[in-house]
């Protein structure tokens, strides 16, 4: 019992990392630029595609990976570039409804270009298999990997905005845009590479869950949401906060999906009980967004001077 | 009526288009066309969806991103007394406006206490918790949905059967919906939440209890909402979860924001062209998102006050992207019959290397003007 806990214990880590990737460039975005980009979840599926097909090309998991990220900067850069660098200034609902449509065409794109029929990412040998992270609990190689990639980066953007410049500058923008333009800084050119930054995460959270779900036309629309979710209970501009919700998140959702349906199978049958589970445990994460926003208006850990 | 009289182009188009819209069941029997019927039910259901949200939307400034959860309430409200063998309207359609009363009475009373982006997430949030409710309900289908076996019985006086009945029926609520809306707005309380809208801070120093007042608009946009998923769950004789998907939500703000924000009839105009776009764009190539997602973000970047907007102004701006967009489109269908990807890829590109360049030179026209104008500080 204790095993199969912790067991799906891990599996919640790793869709919380996942979607930490997801939300760390999303509040990036949100708390330096004021900006609600709901395009991010379309960037997180074109990176899925990106490496999928680079993966094709190269034959090579890891290759393509790597030159799906650059790809899936590039492209964020573009979109920052062309579309969304005249809503700065606009309200939220123009924000809101810019990047719908920025949705809309990319989930079109990439049926056009990719098909509708989705693709599958194929992983080394050695990913396939499963490795003992206890005596006695084997788990995927693969889902170890995202764990391990997750934390990582975790660890790296800690680095980043609490030790160099840049992350300074981060910072300083979360908290007060205007001053940080008025002591001589390129505001724009931040707000590009910001952006780049955040859109690599996404392509990165979006080429590693790949492999495990199939990549797929509004693959990024479901997760998105979440995202987003886990930014407002995390404060928005927080990263910090992000993290913790994420991972919050992510064990709930899995803990919900893998314990409620027997808990409720010994008063419902099984199908009945599995569908009322996989309901309540997506509910239950919105029922603590409800509650955090309630009591706690601005986030759990909101960005100082915010 | 001095709101109507400010914008007398835009009631004349209005009326007429409520008077076209009249006509669309003789006109389907003229062409023995009984689509046309069925989409434009569906247009005239969605524009009281769309009226709805404009009054907190548009009037109260409060962004409300889970619209479409009334929809599905209604609609359910429907389909479970249907599925239990109660059939009667007076019981269904009083029952139906009560739980989405009650829905938004209890969302509201969570979201207005939060403000700007924040209201976005939480009524986006609780609306997804309506969704998993619809989704979790097992015994009414769960996912799959519920099909409504016979529609609401209003005891001999109303066929609903009787498709034109039931278009006219929908007609004469949208037409209610307006003249209600437009009687709310104009009365003392529209006042208050219209001045809540632009400053919410001094209406509250004057002594207004702004929160009870965007409450009653709230719920009173969510029974009218309810009230077009009663008219939806009726018209498709089915209801789902998918009709409460966020996204819907979404086409819903998209109706109200391309028609004109804050205007009597710009929801009208922004369902009816949302649709009838929508429609047209997907008989031509089942890619349409493609072209109406970039028309979404021009019109929002260029566009703004809507349709509406551009009515009442003459916008050449608007006219502009409206005539852009229209050649988009037509290019588009003439190259249909080939590989018509790469054309329209190079047409959008096109369209919004335009639009950029126009949107460069009218800033800094509007920058220079500023200029001449001395301070405005």
């Amino acid at each position: 019992m204790l095993l199969l806990l912790f067991e799906q214990f891990l599996n919640g880590l790793q869709i919380g990392l996942l979607l930490f990737l997801l939300a760390a460039g999303l509040t990036l975005v949100f708390g330096i630029m004021d900006l609600v980009n709901l395009a991010h979840g379309s960037l997180y599926m074109m990176g899925a595609y990106f490496a999928a097909v680079f993966t094709q090309w190269t034959g090579n998991f890891f290759l393509g990976a790597l030159l799906a990220l650059p790809a899936g900067a590039l492209l964020g850069i573009v979109v920052e570039v062309i579309a969304l660098r005249t809503l700065y200034t606009r309200d939220h609902l123009d924000q809101v409804l810019a990047t719908f449509g920025l949705i809309l065409f990319f989930n079109e794109f990439a049926r056009v270009v990719f098909g509708a029929g989705g693709m599958a990412i194929e992983l080394p040998s050695w990913l396939e298999g499963q490795v003992m992270v206890m005596p006695g609990l084997p788990y995927p190689s693969f889902r170890f990997l995202i764990i391990v990639v997750g934390l990582a980066c975790a660890g790296f953007l800690y680095l980043l905005v609490q030790k160099t410049r840049l992350g300074m500058l981060i910072r300083a923008g979360a908290s007060n845009r205007e001053m940080v333009g008025a002591l001589g800084i390129d505001i724009k050119l931040l707000f590009t590479l910001v952006f780049g930054l955040g859109s690599a995460l996404a392509a990165l959270a979006g080429l590693m869950s790949g492999p495990i779900t199939t990549v797929q036309i509004g693959m990024g629309d479901n997760i998105l949401i979440l995202a987003l979710v886990v930014i407002v209970i995390g404060g928005i501009g927080s990263i910090r906060g992000a993290f913790i919700a994420a991972i919050a998140i992510g064990v709930i959702d899995t803990m919900g999906r893998a314990f409620l349906p027997n808990m409720l199978g010994t008063v419902l049958n099984p199908s009945d009980a599995g569908t009322l589970a996989q309901a309540l445990s997506s509910m239950l994460i919105y029922i603590l967004m409800a509650a955090v926003l309630v009591l706690r208006p601005a986030g759990l850990f909101p960005a100082p001077g915010r | 009526m001095p709101a109507l009289m400010h914008k007398p182009v835009t009631t004349i188009v209005a009326i007429a288009l409520l008077g076209l819209l009249a006509l669309v069941p003789v006109a389907s029997e003229a062409f023995d066309d009984p689509f046309m019927l069925t989409l434009f039910t569906r247009i005239v259901i969605m524009a009281i969806a769309a009226v709805s949200l404009n009054l907190i939307l548009g009037y109260g400034g409060m962004v409300s991103f889970g619209h479409a959860a009334y929809i599905g309430i209604g609609g359910y409200s429907v389909g479970i007394l249907a599925h239990h063998g109660v059939h009667a309207a007076w019981i269904q359609w009083p029952l139906a406006l009560a739980m989405s009363g009650i829905f938004a009475l209890l969302i509201g009373l969570l979201s207005l206490r939060t403000r700007g982006i924040f209201f976005i997430m939480i009524t986006l949030a609780l609306a997804q918790l309506v969704y998993y409710l619809g989704n979790g309900a097992y015994a009414y289908g769960g996912d799959d949905g519920l099909t409504i076996l016979k529609r609401s019985d209003f005891g001999g006086l109303i066929d609903l059967n009787h498709r034109p009945t039931l278009y006219y029926l929908c007609w004469a609520i949208l037409v209610a919906a307006l003249y209600f809306c437009h009687r709310t707005v104009n009365s003392r309380f529209g006042m208050v939440l219209q001045g809540a809208k632009s400053n919410d801070r001094r209406m509250a120093t004057i002594g207004f209890p702004i929160f009870r007042y965007r409450l009653t608009a709230f719920v009173i946009a969510g029974m009218v909402c309810g009230l077009a998923g009663v008219l939806s769950a009726t018209f498709t004789d089915f209801v789902s979860p998918a009709m409460m998907h966020w996204s819907r939500s979404g086409d819903l703000i998209v109706m109200v924001v391309l028609g004109g924000m804050g205007s009597l009839f710009g929801p009208l105009f922004g369902a009816v062209s949302f649709l009838l776009l929508e429609e047209i764009l997907s008989g031509w190539t089942e890619y349409w998102k493609i072209v109406f997602g970039p028309i979404l973000v021009l019109v929002v970047i260029f566009a703004r006050g809507g349709i509406d907007g551009a009515l009442s102004r003459g916008q050449a701006g608007a006219l502009m992207t409206g005539i852009a967009a229209f050649f988009l489109v037509y290019g588009v269908h003439l190259v249909y019959e080939d590989a018509w990807i790469i054309p329209t890829l190079i047409l959008a590109a096109a369209f919004t290397l335009s639009g950029l360049v126009w949107w460069h030179y009218r800033r800094k026209r509007v920058a220079s003007t500023e200029t001449a104008g001395g301070d405005h500080a």
